[in-house]
């Protein structure tokens, strides 16, 4: 078993967190996982994306040009992504900031509009995570709750009062998850 | 201890501390930062020194102090900083005083950009300063290997009096990884400091720390011992992991981030029904190069795989001495090969060897 997972937005929108969550719910499932970002001079508003590989086995490369996974949260992670993702895979679109829709029909997409559901929850960054929930019911690989639990340990203390919230976020997103 | 979601930077810095770094100095740039941020708030936790220097060249001048009083030292940066501390480095080597260098290597030359890069394998190796000698040369592949070879660094820096220097590129240092920090080992105390260091001559005859022999037959005297050291370290410390390898007739060879990319193309090749395996070295000085020479009797061909436009295979062709056909692959500027890169790489050796 591996996923290897893309998480992609602008910076400020979550998508390293959200993907370091994921990593921290592996990690406490038993698995093995990588988490590396795409570093460089960036910025808040610039381009932000991780890559997350889960594995039963040792992982090699943490990489991958072709994920099994992603979340796509803007336009342009849109247009890098959801080509890229592997037949058989998954792909979680933002939909209240990517208009477009995917006509691909080999892989499964999931057009959530995560920053609307974020807003009704009483924060619009919290729609990484509502992706988060969505992804996670999709591949199945990491139960729910480890998720969690990652956010009872290691949401950062500033935002500590969003807790609840963002439990909430990950529930709703899941939701969307059908069967 | 339980494993823990690390970041490569931190756990570098973290393992440091372990380890028993009394003193860090160092100057901030990226991609190692983090290395930095970590001891500057955890050093004096522990109250021990932690100072960021004016500069690169004052960073490694005061290791060589601290490291001459007999404290257990280290600093950190990455290549063009590396770069600024040359001239230092060979003094420590000079002077035989033990000091731990890490290199978070970026894409260069020149200022390059952050990146992750294999660029400064010849400097590491070949020239880590002028005249003759080797660091010994430390590469992890992983976040686990880099706590692990930051705590043997200060390990061979102490038992060889010499510079252990672990060099990693950025993608380690920013990445996280589940690994584990080894226990906390207690700091020496001041009066277990080693008997060639400077702590003041009270009560005995000084002791002298120098880089500068002006007779000719005494510098050559100073040489001929740090070059017995060295072939002592290349006797004792050669490390390497193989994977795949009883069976290949195919082998890679890669170090570091791509050594563990290579893992991947290894799994890869092998479900096509290549029979590949993979060499990567731990240590790049002292160099793998006798396990290297008896797998080139195995295997029909090598593939070095690198992040720079090809150095390590020249340790490669080195060892093997034209046995087998050693080919190279790399991707530049700051780049990381991916599996499906290697694989057409594997399959052209598969078939022209």
């Amino acid at each position: 078993m591996q996923e290897e997972i893309i998480i992609s937005g602008f910076g400020g929108q979550g998508a390293l967190f959200s993907g370091q969550l994921l990593a921290f719910a592996a990690m406490d499932s038993g698995f093995h996982v990588t988490w590396i970002p795409s570093y460089g001079p960036e910025m808040r508003g610039g381009k932000a994306r991780c890559t997350v590989v889960i594995s039963d086995q040792e992982i090699g490369s943490p990489l991958v040009r072709r994920p099994s996974a992603a979340i796509v949260l803007n336009i342009p992670s849109m247009e890098a992504f959801e080509p890229a993702v592997k037949p058989g895979g998954v792909l979680v679109v933002n939909s209240s900031l990517v208009p477009q829709r995917s006509e691909r029909t080999d892989i499964r997409v999931f057009h959530i509009p995560a920053s609307d559901i974020a807003t009704e929850l009483g924060n619009i960054r919290l729609a990484n995570v509502v992706c988060l929930g969505t992804l996670v019911q999709a591949i199945g690989v990491v139960p729910l709750e480890a998720v969690e639990q990652a956010l009872d340990n290691h949401l950062p203390e500033r935002h500590r009062k969003l807790l609840g919230a963002n439990k909430a976020a990950l529930r709703r997103g899941a939701a969307l998850v059908g069967g | 201890m339980a494993k823990e979601l690390l970041e490569g930077n931190a756990a570098i810095a973290e393992a440091a501390i372990r380890a028993g770094l009394e003193a860090y100095f160092g100057y901030p740039i990226t991609p190692q930062t983090e290395v930095l941020e970590h001891l500057a708030r955890r050093l004096p936790e522990e109250g021990r020194v932690f100072l960021q220097a004016e500069s690169e060249v004052a960073s490694i001048n005061m290791v060589y102090g601290a490291a001459c009083a007999g404290a257990r030292v280290m600093t950190s940066s990455s290549s063009p900083g590396i770069s600024l501390m040359q001239e230092g480095l060979s003094y420590i080597a000079c002077s035989e005083v033990p000091a731990v260098v890490i290199n978070i290597m970026r894409g260069g030359p020149g200022l390059g950009n952050v990146a992750p890069s294999q660029g400064d394998y010849f400097q590491a190796v070949k020239m880590a300063g002028h005249g003759d000698f080797h660091p010994i040369v430390l590469a992890p592949g992983n976040i686990q290997e880099a706590i692990d070879l930051v705590v043997l660094a200060f390990d061979l820096a102490e038992k060889y009096r010499t510079i252990a220097m672990v060099v990693a590129d950025g993608s380690l240092g920013q990445m996280m990884e589940p690994a584990e920090l080894p226990p906390m080992r207690p700091v020496r105390p001041p009066a277990e400091r080693p008997p060639w260091a400077l702590t003041g001559a009270r009560g005995r005859q000084p002791n002298i720390i120098t880089s500068l022999y002006l007779e000719p037959e005494v510098l050559e005297e100073v040489n001929l011992r740090l070059q017995a050291k060295l072939q002592e370290i290349a006797a004792n410390e050669v490390r390497w992991k193989e994977y795949s390898s009883e069976d290949a007739d195919l082998l890679l060879v890669a170090f570091g981030t791509v050594g563990r990319v290579c893992q991947t193309a290894v799994r890869e090749a092998r479900r096509q029904g290549l029979k590949v395996g993979l060499l990567r070295p731990i240590t790049l000085w002292p160099f793998p190069s006798a396990r290297l020479a008896e797998l080139a009797g195995q295997v029909r061909g090598m593939l070095v795989v690198e992040m720079n436009a090809g150095q390590m295979v020249e340790d490669v062709r080195l060892a093997v001495e034209g046995r087998c056909p050693v080919r190279f692959y790399g991707r530049l500027g700051g780049i990381i090969p991916l599996p499906d890169e290697i694989l057409p790489e594997l399959e052209r050796l598969d078939k022209e060897c």
